[in-house]
């Protein structure tokens, strides 16, 4: 069985973001880069059911310009057979990137995609679903367990109730939650061996999807700053100002 | 601490931009490495430091190992991240492919322990003893002792000690105690004690492997007579896993200051008679050997110094920036707000020497990481051995102007929080208990100085000096801006003053004056120790002026300039501060040696 896994590079979630100066998005030279958590949760997962003899072949693929290579290679190290660029200096929404996604899936004809549910730069949490909607596979969203069972898999879902198990016909698309697995690190080992796997470039400008953006960003703002808390002498006081200065009841 | 534990675009500056390490890869032995592999294993180091190490760095400090008469006890966690550094491959980072190694550059290995020693000091230390013990054994012992001991060591099934130290001997090592009788069967038996052996007993590992000095009876007399010894925790079975225990028992665990979470030992060899030791080498020549891993070994006490020294800048920097207090003039009504501290004259003075301490520290170190490289890989003969001169002329530098500047960059951290900084809700004053430890071990600063002063100045008729010279000349020559070309003719003069000061000390250490001259010695370490550091600022500085004739985005011409003005406060604050210490060299001051010991 063949898993493809996209991923994606995103400001390492160790360092303090910075909002540019002039509003338009955030600081990101000479930041330190790396696979956004819930892809790199995503080729563990990939990785996992290689090692139990489920997959047979791990594709990675991510669109970006040439720096996403790194972390095209980071998943190579994690255990992934090889990996695809899709070249593109351009920052794309994420139906585009769906859409690119959904011409690697026609050629590739994985049996499971795995993404993460979200990358921590933008949060947009949507294309795993719209890749699975463009390609008419089955989708199990936040995945917290994924088992493959003859031609279908089982998963189980976070959702706000609790857990949900879906029971999805392969090919499907899952995307992943923080709780599915503890992804390994790369060993130099394997570091090295990475380097020896396979590594495509594909211009994105080849594959036929309109790259214009439909979303503008507008004015990327800092969070405000969080103001100390007051103390109350008693529970009449705290209704009190609920309504008079909150005004939430 | 959150945020990066050392700021990625400090590493890549000083790995790229200041050394060009990726020519390294021009040399067969790196041959298959490139600026891309090189980042995946920093990658991986930074991430294991990250999240394995820097997390329990406060709690192996509160909470540390205990001994119950029977075994040491310690937090879950170093376990974790032990094996997790194990796994990763780090043990064998530096050797061959077909050691199981992966050929890295010491360069890059030194870059890795950075994150590592930033993260947590103490839960480091074990696999670096473990390397380091590895290391001896690799270079000097027969084949059938690295057979059977390399490997376990390698893999993180054996952890590995340096016992050199005994209660009355500590720098003067001529004089251990501790002695090694040939037995029929070919080994020796090992009888003495050792104090404050670091990781010399715990529950990490299976088996421990002690390097132990000890003396042959009938041997020479001092250094000379002084052996080397694989002496494992228990001997190993034909099969050459952990059987019987060898007689070697912890007396008991050493309290510190700081660096709580490794343990420290002391240790009895042979109570019972049966403490089994096994030749390293040649009989005799055991400090000889530790010698020729000294430099490393210096090395990584020098950087160790300088990335904690750098962990307190940068969380006292983040907290000057958000902690407000007090206005600037001209805006001093109490209707105006108060400033981040951080724009007050005096936190910016603490906070610049803070980076002028610890980076340029950490500058200095890559520099001598690369001269190991060079040593081992140059590509001609006379290349590797003038790596090997300069280096051995730098080590006590590397060593001690770090192991100096790094707790006095950690002092200032503390000042820069005020109270919060005296306290153990913040991490700095832990970094400064753990850093103190630096200046005393690996040869105290003041052997260190002594070292410097009566030893490497001269060492070849004095060539690791012209060495130095030659590359600072070089470097210099490399100077385009109007900064740097200033900065340069500043510390022009006091390199002048060099020449002449050796003469005055060379006829002096020969005369009935040696005693006041080496009382000075530490004098002489802060003279030739703030000229090479000036060099090492300028030498930034001058990459950051050509970094900045380029196309440069807002955040990196500030990062640029920071390293410019760095260099300037550095010649101007902290070089001219030599001028006492010229003058009492120059006048052979007696202060120290005439003074008596009934007088104090
Ligand atoms: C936390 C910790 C971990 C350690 N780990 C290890 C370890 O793993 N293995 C090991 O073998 N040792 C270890 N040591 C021991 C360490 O190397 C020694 O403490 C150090 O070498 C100094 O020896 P000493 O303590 O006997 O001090 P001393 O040698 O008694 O020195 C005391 C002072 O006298 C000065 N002094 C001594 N001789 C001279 C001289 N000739 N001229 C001028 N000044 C002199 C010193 O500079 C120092 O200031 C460790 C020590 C500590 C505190």
């Amino acid at each position: 069985m063949k898993v493809l896994v996209p991923v994606k590079r995103a400001i390492d979630y160790n360092v303090k973001v910075r909002v540019k100066p002039d509003n338009s998005g955030v600081d990101l030279a000479n930041t330190k880069m790396s696979i956004n958590p819930f892809c790199e949760i995503a080729v563990e997962e990939a990785v996992r059911l290689k090692e139990k003899g489920v997959a047979t072949e791990i594709v990675v693929v991510s669109v970006g310009d040439k720096s996403c290579q790194e972390q095209i290679r980071t998943a190579l190290a994690l255990g992934a057979d090889r990996g695809i660029q899709i070249d593109t200096d351009l920052s794309l929404d994420s139906l585009q990137i769906a859409k690119l996604l959904k011409q690697v899936v026609d050629k590739e004809e994985p049996q499971l995609v795995i993404l993460g549910k979200q990358s921590i730069d933008s949060d947009n949490n949507q294309t795993g679903q719209m890749l699975a909607a463009l390609t008419v596979m089955p989708q199990g969203t936040f995945a917290s367990e994924v088992v493959v069972d003859g031609d279908k898999v089982n998963v189980t879902r976070e959702i706000d109730g609790g857990l949900q198990t879906v029971a999805l016909n392969l090919p499907a698309v899952v995307t992943t939650d923080l709780r599915l697995n503890e992804p390994r690190y790369a060993s130099l080992p394997n570091i090295m061996k990475a380097k020896r796997k396979p590594l495509e470039v594909m211009p994105a400008a080849d594959f036929g999807v309109d790259l214009t953006s439909k979303v503008s960003v507008i004015k990327v703002e800092p969070p405000a700053q969080r103001e100390g808390g007051a103390k109350v002498a008693d529970v009449a006081e705290l209704v009190e100002k609920l309504k008079t200065e909150a005004k939430v009841i | 601490m959150s945020d990066e534990l050392i700021k990625q675009q400090e590493i890549d500056f000083q790995l790229y931009e200041v050394l060009d390490t990726e020519s390294l890869c021009d040399r067969e032995r790196f041959a298959d490495h490139n600026k891309e592999t090189f980042g995946a294993v920093l990658d991986t180091a930074n991430k294991l430091a990250s999240e394995l190490f820097a997390p329990h760095n406060a709690k192996a400090d509160s909470d540390e190992p205990s001994f119950d008469g029977e075994k040491v006890s310690m937090i879950d966690d170093v376990k974790v991240a032990f094996d997790a550094y194990n796994e990763a491959g780090f043990v064998a980072g530096r050797y061959d492919y077909d050691e199981g190694g992966m050929q890295l550059p010491e360069t890059i290995m030194t870059a890795c322990s950075g994150y590592f020693l930033a993260a947590n000091p103490s839960t480091t230390a074990y696999p670096f003893l473990t390397m380091g013990a590895a290391n001896v054994i690799r270079s000097f012992a027969s084949q059938e002792l690295k057979e059977t001991f390399l490997p376990p060591m390698l893999s993180g099934e054996f952890t590995g000690t340096m016992a050199l130290t005994e209660p009355h001997a500590g720098s003067g090592l001529a004089d251990i105690r501790t002695s090694a009788t040939l037995a029929e069967d070919g080994t020796y038996r090992i009888k003495g004690s050792k104090l404050y052996i670091s990781g010399g007993d715990h529950e990490l590992t299976s088996n421990i492997v002690h390097l132990v000095l000890a003396k042959i009876p009938g041997g020479p007399a001092g250094v000379g007579g002084i052996s080397l010894f694989v002496v494992p925790k228990y001997r190993l079975d034909d099969s050459g896993k952990p059987a019987e225990r060898n007689d070697v028992v912890l007396a008991g665990l050493i309290h510190k200051l700081g660096y709580r979470g490794t343990t420290s030992t002391a240790l009895t060899f042979g109570e019972n008679g049966d403490c089994h030791g096994y030749l390293v080498g040649e009989p005799h020549q055991g400090l000889r050997y530790m010698f020729k891993m000294m430099n490393e070994a210096r090395l990584g006490v020098g950087f160790g110094a300088a990335v904690i020294g750098y962990r307190g800048y940068r969380y006292s920097l983040d907290y000057a920036k958000e902690r407000t207090q007090g206005r600037l003039p001209p805006k001093t009504n109490p209707t105006d707000p108060t400033v981040p501290i951080v724009e007050h004259g005096d936190v910016k003075r603490m906070l610049l020497a803070q980076k002028a301490y610890s980076e340029g520290a950490m500058s200095l170190c890559f520099f001598g990481a690369r001269l190991v490289d060079d040593v081992h890989t140059a590509k001609t003969e006379e290349e590797r051995k003038s790596a090997f001169e300069l280096l051995d002329l730098l080590t006590p530098v590397v060593k001690a102007w770090p192991s100096e500047y790094g707790p006095k960059a950690n002092d200032l951290a503390i000042q820069v929080l005020g109270g919060s900084g005296y306290t153990r809700e913040y991490p700095v004053e832990q970094c400064w208990r753990d850093n103190r430890l630096n200046p005393i071990h690996e040869g105290t600063n003041g052997i260190q100085a002594l070292d410097l002063m009566t030893r490497k100045i001269w060492q070849k008729n004095g060539a690791g000096l012209a060495l130095l010279q030659k590359q600072i000349m070089s470097d210099f020559s490399q100077a385009k801006g109007a900064e740097s070309q200033k900065l340069i003719a500043s510390v022009g003069s006091y390199v002048a003053q060099l020449e002449p000061l050796l003469g005055t000390i060379g006829k002096a250490l020969q005369s009935e004056q040696l005693l006041a001259v080496i009382s000075n010695a530490h004098s002489f370490m802060n003279v030739f120790g703030q000229i090479v550091m000036s060099w090492i600022w300028i030498r930034q500085a001058i990459k950051a002026e050509q970094a900045l004739s380029g196309e440069v985005t807002e955040q990196e011409k500030a990062f640029y300039l920071g390293k410019i003005q760095t260099a300037k406060y550095f010649v101007n604050w902290e070089l001219p501060a030599i001028k006492r210490d010229l003058e009492l060299l120059t006048q052979l001051d007696s202060s120290c040696s005439d003074m008596q010991t009934e007088w104090f």
